[in-house]
């Protein structure tokens, strides 16, 4: 009985693996079918994003954005005459996925350029990918330096931590009138890493004290302990900076151990989740970003009203804008060089000059990178509002 | 001295959330010689019931009133915060027993590795489940209590939610203390975690008593997550596996299978943890706090509280 009992498991899982394989095989088939019959008329545009996860928000906004701005290339007649085809996908913000579906996008769905991420940890891991298989690969807004000079193939449309380091050090001496720091960065994302680095060289040089400097780790939920090390050391202002998941708690626990002074970040701040996590907590709380919907730019208020028309009237943060501007930026590469060889394609993308963009005109640099300016903003009655502008 | 207290106040809250996740592990180590692994995912759960409980009020059958108005818990109040921390202790008690009933029962009598792997099986499925049924990104939590701030002499604060936790958590404790030794099924309890065979010999129903007691594990599970969530309000379904896997420490070090060892143990974490944070060596705090266990572990190998069996033969 027993015998007959396994020989039938045995049959059974046979006959699974039987039945495991022959749908793979049909699977690969049908893609690679699709495949031909749709590379004829169509230029084929990666991109990778954290759809979901907890970077979510930046992955949706600047898919939003960029899925925009190929929409509206597409209804314009598209670019060297052929409609751009749009392939996401999605890294679900854990580290190691995107160098996979990046080497997925580039070697079974053949693109020709990849656009990607928001976070600077993931280009990172991207990065090497499309330089080794030399596809041009345009970051929306990857801020560490080091995501470009991974090669000659990866850029940027957005401004780099050094200048927003800079930039914040400028902030909270001259607006915050601070003199001493405390920070609490993340070791776990070179985002933070490098904007820490970035941001203390310029503060300390122009005469500014850091006072404590406490350490968390992505994931992390419980920041009271490093926070309650920060109230006694007694500084002027907190720099936290994380992404938003992080920033929101810290916020609302540093208001609950009865902290009172400033807190301000980057742009890893910009989610309308800071505002779900920690509500009022966020009075008196800043961060530096790449634009503001309250711009009043033509070009701006024309992307506001297009982006607000097609997502069911969501305002675009920097990351919908910046996602948009990457595309646009591939777009009129494409259309100057005449051509989608991976080569010509990247010089075109190199050459980028003067192209008015919503987050400001943009030329691209040796390194690979734009030189921008950048908005500094707070949050009053429980939304985002526009402070000032400053720029390089 | 201020930052002291401060880090003690700290340090006991989130010492006394593990010590409800510890309780869980312990329990049901006691019973039945293994690790619940999938007790960590309950935890989770309970946080999630507890969200879906608190934004009632945005419910569509809520804003239609098309439920009478008594029936809507109630959010920012203590009232309404009790109410979702009990619904949420018996939707977890009832998935603990579910979970005994469908993994861990049919595999009574195999070795203990064989449940040990069913346990990761169905903690990995619950996660997973989660992240289908929840959605995978991170949630900014209700507030079911009324938060505050109680500024204490000495700079020192103490937010409500802390309070509650602590409340709650020593509550929670005297209660199961009660249970487990005054109440019948409690001594039943014991004596099944001193000799199963023994236990059945005298009368006593061991599926019953290892149900209740999966089911009492995941209560206080479901109670440590809403007070998790309340103290950092952003649950996703992985939120349990690291607070999960402190209170297992927490349990092992106070000597798993001993009810008071786990509390203690948790405390002892809690308050490790929150002081390596505070300190220069912030970014070794997992491994300063694993080093102790293992430190711990070499001196006293049953835990600071256990008793250390000898096989019979």
């Amino acid at each position: 009985m027993v015998k007959v009992n396994n020989d039938m498991k045995n049959w059974r899982g046979q006959f699974l693996l039987a039945a495991i394989l022959s749908c793979l095989v049909w699977v690969s088939g049908c893609g690679q079918g699709g495949q031909s019959g749709a590379a004829a008329d169509t230029i084929k545009v990666g991109e990778y994003a954290s759809l979901h996860g907890s970077e979510a928000a930046f992955g949706q906004s600047s898919h939003k954005g960029t899925l925009l701005a190929v929409e509206q290339i597409n209804a314009n007649g598209g670019v060297l005459g052929k409609k751009i085809d749009l392939i996401t996908e999605d890294n679900q913000s854990k580290p190691g996925e995107s160098a996979t579906i990046v080497k997925k996008l580039i070697t079974r769905d053949h693109v020709i350029a990849v656009l990607g991420e928001v976070a600077s940890g993931r280009s990172l891991e991207a990065a090497p990918i499309c330089q080794e298989d030399k596809i041009p690969m345009i970051s929306p807004s990857s801020t560490n330096p080091k995501v470009t000079q991974t090669g000659d193939y990866i850029f940027r449309v957005c401004f780099t931590d050094p200048f927003q380091g800079k930039l914040l050090a400028q902030f909270a001496r001259k607006t915050l009138k601070a003199n001493k720091i405390a920070i609490l960065s993340d070791v776990a994302a070179p985002y933070s890493v490098g904007l820490t680095k970035y941001f203390r060289e310029p503060f300390v040089a122009d005469g500014g004290q850091i006072v404590a400097e406490q350490k968390y780790s992505s994931h992390d939920k419980d920041f009271k302990a490093q926070l309650t090390a920060i109230k006694a050391a007694n500084p002027d202002a907190i720099f936290v900076p994380g992404y938003y998941t992080e920033a929101g708690l810290i916020v609302l626990q540093a208001r609950q151990l009865g902290i009172t002074i400033p807190l301000f970040g980057g742009d890893g701040w910009e989610a309308p989740e800071l505002i779900q996590t920690a509500g009022k907590a966020l009075e008196g709380t800043y961060y530096s970003t790449h634009y503001s919907p309250e711009n009043t730019s033509p070009i701006v208020q024309e992307f506001v009203k297009k982006f607000q028309a097609r997502f069911d009237g969501e305002t675009p943060d920097a990351m919908a804008a910046l996602g948009y501007d990457s595309a646009m930026v591939l777009a009129d590469a494409i259309e100057r060089a005449g051509t989608t060889d991976s080569a010509k394609l990247r010089d075109a993308i190199a050459a980028t000059k003067d192209l008015q963009c919503v987050t400001g005109k943009l030329t691209l640099d040796a390194d690979r990178n734009p030189t921008k300016s950048a908005v500094i903003v707070t949050v009053k009655d429980g939304k985002f509002k526009y402070v000032e502008t400053i720029s390089p | 001295m201020t930052e002291f207290l401060q880090q003690l106040v700290n340090g006991l809250s989130l010492g006394a959330i593990y010590a409800l996740i510890a309780l869980g592990y312990t329990m049901v180590y006691g019973v039945l010689r293994f690790i619940n692994f999938a007790h960590m995912e309950v935890f989770m759960v309970g946080a999630f019931v507890g969200y879906y409980l608190g934004r009632m009020p945005e419910w569509g059958i809520v804003r239609h009133h098309w439920i009478p108005a008594w029936l809507v818990i109630p959010s920012e109040s203590i009232w309404g915060g009790t109410i979702i921390i009990l619904i949420a202790m018996i939707a977890c008690g009832v998935l603990g027993v579910l979970i005994e009933k469908l993994a861990y029962r049919p595999l009574r009598n195999r070795s203990t590795l064989t449940v040990l792997i069913t346990a990761i099986g169905v903690s990995l499925l619950l996660q997973n489940l989660g992240q289908i049924v929840f959605g995978p990104d991170p949630k900014a939590y209700p507030q079911v209590f009324p938060e505050s701030n109680i500024s204490l002499p000495d700079n020192l604060t103490i937010s409500s939610s802390q309070i509650v936790v602590l409340c709650v958590t020593i509550l929670l404790l005297w209660g199961l203390h009660y249970i487990v030794s005054k109440t019948r099924i409690g001594i039943a309890m014991r004596a099944l975690s001193f000799n199963p065979t023994a236990a059945s010999l005298v009368g006593i129903n061991n599926d019953f008593v290892i149900s209740f007691t999966f089911a009492l594990g995941s209560a206080l599970a479901a109670a440590g997550g809403i007070l998790y969530a309340l103290n950092y309000p952003s649950i996703d379904p992985l939120m349990g596996t690291l607070p999960g896997l402190k209170a297992f420490v927490a349990a092992v070090l106070g000597g798993i299978g001993d009810l008071p060892g786990a509390a203690l143990g948790s405390l002892i974490l809690g308050l490790v943890e929150t002081f390596v944070r505070g300190s220069h060596w912030s970014t070794y705090t997992d491994a300063i706090v694993f080093s102790i266990l293992i430190l711990i572990l070499l001196f006293r190998p049953a835990g600071l509280l256990g008793k250390l069996e000898t096989e019979k033969v």
